[in-house]
């Protein structure tokens, strides 16, 4: 199977002189047509970064970055993004939201009416895929976090776009709104085929959604390892209790806190409890 | 009751807001009706409503209203059209921002009043001189202010567009300027206000009528009640001026207002 995206030898450095931050240095990697993968590692290593880079919003400052074999130059409507503070647009209400990159000229191209209606019949068939049929007239700030969050999928969704890279878009969700959220990106992600890039601090998320989890690490950002997911495409929630997943769960999480650099320090702990309840 | 930001009924809001605008002329009465006051220094309020119905009668106090909110408005818009597209440009690209921040920066620092003697060379004693000076007082102010409420548009709203394939003018006409217009519009009310405080400054200039006008032809003749109208009416019709742009901000933008 062809690239969708490839990433060579990418770097990238903030600030200038005494003020540089090496974000990224040498990153390698190929994601493959309609793969989905998941981005995990310590604070700072430069996940987001990373995906900002294939979105266009940041540019690399060392290596080359292509998306289906041409060079990224600035965003572009082939790469949704899905950010994880919200960004919908609080004057249009849910389905306005939605249907916004249909204003754009971009997203006129096609102006038989029938195209229109087909848009319009998207944007409704999306607006029932998260669950919010009942709310497509609501203003995005009476929605809950999750139903706000649900919205910006659609809204990404919308464009049919190739690429789509979520950045800790559940991050600020309880668990069982999680569940529903993932279970929902599957289906999109079976459905519409688009190639997904993922951040999450959330290891069980992010081995139960992928085909692979990168593993990043820090000081400089860096991949440090790759990890196939041993199971089925077909995902269901019982598999989160498998040997399988638990041992891939385990592996990972040692090896996060391995290259985070940080360790517990247990004679701190124990100073700490000096002056308090006594044991 | 004096929880911090605690809730307060309607009915409580409106008892205090009346009784904090009869308070202060309450005390004006006192001090007015004591012993001895001479009535050039303080008029009572009931002098000050006899003047009213006075100059209302007997000379143009409609005509010298209706002039001065006509040269506050006419600065005032004139303001707004050219400070409304320079904030949304320096508030948007950088280079405008270094090129024109630092230098408005500097004039606005510059007192309108200094501005008289120029105006009058470059523009007249016309209409429009009047105008020039309120606009003095308001446009620079006005542009950074507007910069600033446009700098604030969060940028996870310019990227979720940039990301669905918007232009750049399109991100600045359908993202920036939108997610702003409520932020604008509260700039357009404070600098509403200020417009007007730059009224008696413009009325300096050669002028034969308006509000500010009157004041400073009543502080000559010693007639102090009028100037107490004039003050007075200034105040009232800018807190009419404010109440409609509160008004009109509540009708725009509704979400805003979803809870309170
Ligand atoms: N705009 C910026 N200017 C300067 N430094 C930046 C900028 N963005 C990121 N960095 C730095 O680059 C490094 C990587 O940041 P990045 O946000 O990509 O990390 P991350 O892996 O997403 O972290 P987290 O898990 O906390 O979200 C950090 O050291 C950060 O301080
Ligand atoms: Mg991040």
């Amino acid at each position: 199977m062809a690239d969708k995206i490839s990433i060579r030898q990418v770097g990238k450095t903030f600030g200038y002189g005494a003020h540089q931050v090496e974000a990224l240095k040498g990153v390698d990697l190929a994601i493959a047509d309609n793969e989905f993968v998941t981005f995990v590692g310590a604070s700072g290593c430069g996940k987001s970064t990373l995906l900002r880079i294939i979105g266009g919003l940041e540019w690399h400052s060392a290596g080359t970055l292509e998306v289906d074999g041409r060079p990224v130059d600035g965003p572009g409507a082939d790469r949704a993004m899905v950010f994880q503070h919200y960004s919908l647009y609080p004057w249009l209400n849910v389905l306005e939201n939605i249907k916004f990159s249909r204003q754009l000229r971009h997203g006129r191209e096609d102006l038989t009416s029938a195209d229109v209606e087909a848009a319009a019949g998207r944007a409704d068939a999306l607006l029932r895929l998260v669950g919010l049929s009942a709310a497509a007239a609501a203003w995005p700030n009476q929605l809950s976090g999750g139903m706000q969050q649900r919205v910006a999928i659609a809204r990404a969704l919308m464009g049919r776009p190739q690429v789509l890279l979520m950045d800790e878009p559940f991050g600020a969700l309880d668990a069982q709104t999680r569940e529903v959220m993932h279970d929902l990106i599957l289906h999109v992600h079976k459905l519409e085929k688009p190639t997904i890039a993922f951040v999450t601090h959330d290891v069980e998320e992010a081995i139960y959604l992928a085909d692979r989890v990168v593993l990043m690490a820090p000081r400089p950002g860096r991949i440090d390892s790759i990890y196939p997911v041993p199971l089925p495409a077909e995902r269901d929630q019982d598999m989160k209790h498998s040997p399988e997943f638990l041992r891939l769960k385990k592996e990972i999480l040692a090896r996060i806190k391995d290259t985070s650099g940080m360790q517990t320090d247990q004679d701190m702990l124990d100073r700490l409890n000096l002056g308090g309840v006594p044991t | 009751m004096w929880a911090i930001r605690g809730p307060l009924s309607p009915r409580a809001y409106w008892v205090l807001a009346v009784l904090g605008l009869l308070v202060p002329l309450g005390l004006w009465w006192l001090a007015a009706s004591g012993e001895g006051v001479n009535k050039v220094f303080m008029p009572s309020p009931l002098d000050v409503f006899n003047r009213l119905v006075t100059w209302y009668s007997e000379d143009d106090l409609l005509d010298d209203v209706w002039v001065s909110v006509w040269r506050v408005t006419a600065g005032f818009v004139l303001s707004a059209v050219i400070a409304l597209p320079l904030g949304l440009l320096v508030g948007t690209f950088r280079p405008v921002q270094a090129f024109l921040e630092p230098l408005t920066d500097f004039i606005r620092y510059m007192p309108a009043v200094a501005f008289i003697p120029l105006v009058m060379l470059w523009v007249g004693i016309e209409e429009s001189s009047k105008i020039a000076i309120i606009w003095i007082g308001t446009f620079f102010q006005m542009m950074l202010m507007m910069a600033e409420d446009v700098r604030r548009v969060p940028m996870a709203q310019i990227e979720a567009a940039q990301t669905m394939g918007a232009t750049r003018s399109e991100t600045l006409r359908l993202v920036i300027f939108q997610s702003a217009k409520p932020a604008l519009m509260d700039t357009l009310r404070v600098t509403m206000g200020w417009a007007w405080t730059y009224l008696v400054v413009a009325e300096l200039v050669a002028a034969n009528s308006g509000l500010g006008y009157s004041i400073l032809k009543a502080q000559r003749f010693l007639q102090t009640d009028k100037i107490f109208v004039g003050i007075i009416l200034i105040g009232l019709i800018g807190l009419v001026m404010d109440q409609l742009f509160r008004l009109a901000h509540r009708k725009a933008f509704p979400w805003l207002y979803l809870r309170s």
